[in-house]
């Protein structure tokens, strides 16, 4: 098994005609995935490389569907377009897009937290990628392989980075999920973990956090209360300077709450080894685990 | 984006919240005419992008022309922790009876906008928040809803707001949240919140946060960015569309992905170095945005060794060769480079930097070998 994305995942692209969208559709599809349909308003009946385009989620999911959604429409129109695939009975919407208003993030989730029936991961994430099912994002799947680490990250590039080093030492992931590194995520560390933990692929929890708000902190408390299996976590932006932005609108360091030490300190205070440097992470999960194969 | 408090209070204005007549000056001769329009007893007040400006000696009342004259001329130009005060605010001097401290922030844990409000102004509310956290009243407002009046009363009650002011300030906390909303901020301050003598409720400071992302909806506002806080290379960068910090040590780093550049940081640091910056070429960034990055990072003299890491998922390794490449041609750094290319046309980008054959620039594999060359090469020159 999986999470969030698997075989039974049915893809609908928003934004599928532009560049990025059509080049990482395409390439979602080449990995496995089911691609059944893509949404861009005004371009409804054309097709991308055989893929139907829709103008509404509606039609998409009507006539394709379609039970997962990525969003890789520009800032102005993305939160517009996670609301639409709301509404028209998407279940996961994995939005890619970097640069989304806050307070257009703030409504987007606000609405679906009120309905209850959709999830959001994202804004500003690389994707889901279950290796050898299904590679929902930009995610560069040829690095990993399956096997049993569940890997959660806020970043993109650094979950590429630590997933690279698990591999390096033999280790393959059942999921790796990327919650975003925005203010309003729609999806946050408690939420995957919980995942992982009902997930009987899933025998190691990596969690790789950063600087900036205080979802490690309760991360940690979950992972005390409510997880059995072992968690490793990994936290960047040790040498980040107090008070500055470091690029993820997220990442923002006030007074001693926030800052890498004292999410450091949170989880490792409830069990959680904490890795110093991405290497160090695969080091401790083969003392974890044993050598992987 | 942070605005200067009479920014933020041009801004509050526009939105029907009190605040006392003022003028800006940048000129001892414009100050001492904006406090005899405005008249006296009047405040200068530096306006730089840091607290602690009372300390620093940057607020001064004024109780004559004599007086104005003297404190404008001895703010202007003053530094306040590292700050050069380019510019004053003259604005009317207030009677306070009380002193509160309102504020509206993005709550990430609760993810919904926090309003705060306590009578414990005008001090470092930071300490009351650690010594007396019931001394602020806080609600979360469910931003589908909005902030309705009785959100202002049960704020206003619960901090104990003098009874004949419940009503206003609970409107001037409505206002806060309309422009909290309107201008898509991510944070509003007012500390102090002043009650006059008249029973009057006004603003006396405002601290303002704009979204970045959110300045194209907002173009007045996107004017507003005060590039005096920056140094050079952060002004070059940001014009150039860079995400740059920069930091006090002699190690360039350029990475891809905010997360991958601080991962770099710490690991250059456990490896005994010191960087120099932190700049995020970002995701899908093509040769071009390279060359321009490394122009960013040498055009700080400190810097003595660059190290780039990159694991390319949308941004690719062969582009970030090429910028590579056209950055030596153009710009012939003197300093030595180490490159670690991994993920997306990995492969191709090693074989063009390696065809190259650049001065100075070493390959690395992995992303602890190259930060431990980094630092022996900046250490060695």
């Amino acid at each position: 098994m999986s999470i969030l994305v698997g075989n039974d995942t049915k893809l609908c692209v928003s934004g599928i005609t532009g560049r990025e969208g059509t080049f990482h559709a395409l390439r979602n599809r080449d990995y496995g995935t089911q691609v059944v349909s893509g949404v861009t308003p005004g371009k409804g009946g054309q097709s991308v490389d055989g893929v139907p385009v829709f103008n509404t989620f509606h039609d998409a999911v009507k006539e394709t569907g379609a039970n997962t959604a990525m969003i890789f429409v520009p800032p102005v129109f993305a939160a517009d377009s996670i609301l639409e695939a709301e509404d028209a009975g998407i279940e996961l919407i994995v939005a890619i897009t970097e640069g989304i208003p806050a307070h257009d993030e703030l409504r987007a989730y606000s609405v679906i937290k009120k309905n209850g029936r959709a999830r959001l991961v994202g804004p500003n994430c690389p994707g889901i990628l279950s290796p050898g099912k299904a590679n929902v994002g930009i995610i560069p799947a040829s690095f990993f392989k399956a096997g049993n680490v569940g890997l959660v990250s806020r970043s993109g590039t650094l979950t590429y980075q630590i997933g690279n080093e698990l591999a390096l030492s033999g280790f393959g992931n059942s999921t790796i999920v990327g919650i975003g590194g925005d203010p309003v995520p729609g999806t946050d560390f408690i939420d995957v973990i919980g995942l992982f933990e009902d997930d009987p692929d899933t025998e190691l929890i990596v969690m790789c956090g950063e600087i900036g708000g205080d979802a490690e902190e309760r991360a940690a408390d979950f992972i005390a209360s409510d997880v059995t299996k072992p968690v490793l976590a990994y936290i960047a932006g040790f040498t980040a300077p107090p008070g500055k932005t470091m690029g993820h609108a997220g990442a923002i360091v006030s007074g001693s709450k926030g800052t890498a030490v004292a999410k450091a300190e949170a989880l490792e205070a409830k069990g959680v080894r904490v890795g110093r440097t991405p290497t160090e992470v695969a080091e401790l999960a083969v003392t974890l685990l044993g050598a992987a194969a | 984006m942070d605005l200067l408090e009479y920014q933020g209070k041009q801004l509050f204005a526009r939105h029907g919240i009190p605040v006392s007549p003022g003028r800006a000056a940048r000129t001892v001769e414009e100050a001492v005419a904006a406090a005899d329009e405005i008249g006296y007893p009047c405040v200068v007040k530096a306006q730089v992008q840091i607290g602690g400006r009372g300390k620093a000696g940057g607020i001064k009342l004024a109780d004559d022309r004599a007086e104005a004259q003297e404190y404008a001329t001895a703010i202007l130009g003053m530094d306040i922790r590292g700050l050069t005060v380019n510019e004053v605010w003259i604005e009317l001097a207030s009677d306070i009876a009380s002193e509160y401290y309102a504020s509206i922030v993005f709550d990430r844990s609760a993810k919904a906008p926090l309003v705060m409000l306590s009578t414990k102004g005008g001090m470092d509310i930071e300490a009351v928040a650690d010594e007396d956290p019931d001394a602020i009243a806080r609600l979360h407002v469910d931003p589908l809803l909005g902030f309705q009046s009785f959100h202002g009363r049960r704020l206003a009650f619960e901090a104990g707001v003098d009874d004949d002011v419940v009503r206003s300030v609970g409107t001037m906390l409505a206002k806060l949240y309309d422009a909290f909303v309107a201008e898509e901020a991510t944070l509003v301050e007012v500390n102090p919140l002043i009650v006059t003598p008249e029973r009057v409720v006004r603003a006396l400071d405002a601290k303002v946060t704009l979204d970045d992302n959110s300045l194209f909806r907002h173009p007045d506002n996107a004017e507003l960015r005060d590039p005096s806080g920056e140094d050079e290379q952060e002004q070059m960068a940001h014009e150039r569309g860079l995400t740059y910090v920069k930091l006090d040590g002699d190690i360039g780093i350029l990475g891809n992905g905010a997360g991958l550049v601080m991962s770099t940081l710490d690991v250059v640091a456990l490896a005994g170095g010191s960087p120099a910056n932190f700049l995020d070429a970002g995701g899908g960034s093509k040769a071009e945005a390279i060359t321009s990055a490394v122009e960013v990072i040498l055009s700080n003299p400190k810097v003595k060794a660059v190290l780039f890491n990159i694991f390319g998922g949308i941004t690719r390794c062969d582009e970030v060769a090429k910028g590579l490449i056209e950055a030596f041609e153009q710009i012939k750094p003197e300093v030595p480079f180490v490159v670690r290319l991994d993920g997306t046309n990995d492969i191709e980008g090693r074989r063009l930097l390696a065809e190259a054959a650049l001065p100075n620039v070493f390959a690395e594999s992995t992303m602890d070998g190259a930060a431990r060359k980094v630092v022996e090469l900046a250490a060695g020159s």
